[in-house]
């Protein structure tokens, strides 16, 4: 089972205010803490998992910086065999469409009987390379998996819908499936581990090599501007010391019919 | 005249509430613009379907087909393409659900239009169209447009738009023969499955203490618990929760968990993301606790506790079990 995972880096926005970059085309990053996307992170499990069962490769691919090789080494600790990443400086000047290309490219030219991504990416959440990625590739695909069973050479998928609901399809090999979270329990990554995966291989490979023009990659959807939410009413806050805070909720559940 | 397409969502032969917010939406776009609206339907036995929306379109195509029984991406994707290719539609409407999630980006692929998802509204601005989505789950806007295209497809959030009627129309109704001659059938259906049974039911708690990623480690969730016990009500979670194994599926509140409708919703350490916070739009009120005074909650939410969870739920729970022993 040879298994390619698409994987990306994306910010931490908890607990942080956001600041709109000048051109208000994003947000200024370079206060911001990275991790691996969370769903990306379930894919690499996943994929892992299968690997562990039947054998075959696992490869991690990503399109960025040199910065964004920080998620790929994380993926190589977890278990992946080697690494791709595609030298772009500035993945903002393209779009899902772009990077799905980008993508399908390096793909169509490695081994693989699964091509995973996340859903979708905590940044943009757009939720759109992975299935265009298969429609690029011709390739039989399943969206919001959240398990995977593999029986003579086709995989068994539950994909999750709406209301709790799942729906279980056969599809045939190779596929590529959009991973969505749940599907497994991530193992732990270690400082150490990290560090004893530099010995993989880590490729990196830039447009020209993969034979992609800059017009091939124009975007159709631009971004015209992004903002700060529109301010609202917005929740009553309920201030001053604990017991001050308790006392007024409990005075709100009172009011409401829900304390005796 | 310029049209709109509406691509209807049915599941075990209802329409989902997303396709009248569409249409909703397409109307509305219709009437400013002087637009048309059709909707497409596909499936097998659609009668109720049609009847449902023939006041709500100018023109319904309908491809009823055995072999359209189970929602198939590629099928519909080939199907809707060709159309596309006919009608050069302005707008192309899709639900942002798990269906149109994945619908929506073969079918940009296959017919060359751009896609833009998730949206939250369409607006038309200075000759072309925009739209509006979120990034970073809430916390930026951004407004979209299409590049070199005079059509675009969409897919539209749930739950953002009415699921009212609006103007008045009557819908010519077109039946069509099922196009395709081949279909190498890549995926094919089984059967549905129930993923959230269990024996608690929060969608009828009248007052529900719903617990988020902000609880940080597993056996922090008992404070969740011990103030639910206190307050006499039922705790839920966000997915996160769920994803971890933490809590069992059937109390997980949202898009892909329950919708519940208590008379009183307390969200503990949870972001407020829109698939969370559809689930809990039935609240009678929302009380949320959060450290992040920029979380999203706070938008939505009636009350707001800006605290570190760990310092007020012991208090709040104190609080009311002195008041209970009176
Ligand atoms: C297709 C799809 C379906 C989905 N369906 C659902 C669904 O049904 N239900 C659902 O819930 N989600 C669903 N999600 C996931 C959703 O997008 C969010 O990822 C999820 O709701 C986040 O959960 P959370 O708020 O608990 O976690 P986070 O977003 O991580 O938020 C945790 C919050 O806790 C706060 N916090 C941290 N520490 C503390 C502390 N000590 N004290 C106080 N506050 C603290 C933080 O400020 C933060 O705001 C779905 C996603 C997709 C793509």
């Amino acid at each position: 089972m040879d298994i390619v995972v698409c994987v990306k880096r994306v910010p931490l926005t908890e607990e942080v205010d956001l600041v709109i970059d000048e051109q208000k085309k994003g947000i200024k990053k370079d206060q911001l803490a990275f991790i691996l996307n969370d769903w990306d992170n379930y894919a690499i499990e996943e994929a892992i998992i299968l690997k562990e069962k039947y054998g075959g490769t696992v490869v991690a691919i990503t399109v960025g910086n040199e910065d964004d090789e920080e998620v790929l080494r994380r993926s190589l600790a977890m278990g992946a065999d080697r690494a791709i990443r595609v030298e772009v400086s500035d993945i903002s000047r393209f779009d899902s469409l772009g990077i799905s290309k980008i993508l399908s490219c390096v793909v169509k030219d490695l081994p693989c009987d699964l091509v995973f991504t996340g859903v979708l990416a905590d940044d943009d959440n757009c939720g759109i390379v992975g299935i265009m990625m298969a429609e690029n590739l011709n390739m039989n695909h399943a969206n919001m998996v959240t398990a995977i069973e593999i029986e003579d050479g086709k995989a068994r998928v539950t994909s999750e819908l709406e209301g709790g609901l799942g729906e279980i399809s056969l599809i045939d090999l190779p596929a590529l499936i959009t991973i969505q979270t749940g599907i497994n329990e991530p193992r732990y990554v270690s400082i150490l581990g990290i560090r004893k995966a530099a010995k993989k291989e880590l490729k990196i490979m830039n447009l020209a090599d993969l034979g992609i023009s800059d017009e091939e990659l124009s975007p159709k959807t631009i971004i015209e501007e992004v903002y700060l939410p529109p301010e609202t009413e917005g929740a009553q806050m309920l201030t001053g010391d604990p017991d001050k805070i308790a006392s007024d909720f409990i005075e709100i559940l009172t009011k409401k019919g829900v304390m005796e | 005249m310029s049209e709109i397409f509406v691509i209807v969502e049915h599941r075990l032969g209802e329409i989902r509430d997303i396709t009248f917010e569409m249409l909703w939406k397409a109307g509305e776009l219709a009437q400013k613009l002087s637009y048309t609206v059709t909707t497409i339907i596909l499936g097998h036995e659609l009668n109720s379907i049609v009847d449902n929306i023939s006041d709500r379109a100018d023109k319904i195509i309908i491809f009823d087909d055995e072999r359209l029984k189970n929602f198939n991406a590629d099928i519909y994707k080939e199907i809707l393409s060709g159309l596309i290719e006919e009608s050069k539609p302005t707008l192309t409407l899709i639900g942002n659900t798990s269906w149109g999630m994945e619908l929506a980006p073969c079918l940009s692929v296959k017919t060359g239009l751009p896609l833009a998802t998730d949206c939250i509204d369409i607006m038309f601005k200075d000759d072309k169209f925009i739209a509006q989505r979120q990034m970073f789950n809430g916390k930026i806007f951004s407004n979209v447009s299409f590049a070199e295209s005079k059509e675009c497809l969409l897919t539209i959030r749930s739950g953002v738009f009415p699921k009212d009627k609006i103007g008045d129309r009557q819908a010519e109704i077109i039946q069509k023969d099922f196009p395709l001659t081949d279909i190498p059938l890549k995926k094919n259906f089984i059967e549905f499955v129930e993923t959230a049974a269990g024996d608690v039911d929060i969608s009828q708690a009248e007052l529900l203490v719903s617990v988020g990623r902000g609880i940080g480690e597993e056996e922090n969730i008992s404070l969740i618990k011990e103030l639910a016990e206190a307050l006499g009500g039922v705790v839920s979670c966000s997915r996160p929760i769920v994803d971890k194994n933490w809590l069992p599926k059937h109390l997980q509140v949202g898009t892909s968990g329950k919708s519940v409708s208590p008379k009183v919703y307390i969200a503990v350490g949870i972001s407020g993301a829109f698939q969370h916070m559809s689930g809990a739009s039935g609240a009678g009120i929302i009380i949320a606790v959060n450290k992040d005074p920029k979380a999203p909650i706070f938008r939505t939410a009636d009350y707001g506790i800006v605290d570190d969870l760990f310092k007020i739920v012991p208090v709040l729970k104190e609080k009311v079990l002195e008041l209970k022993k009176g």
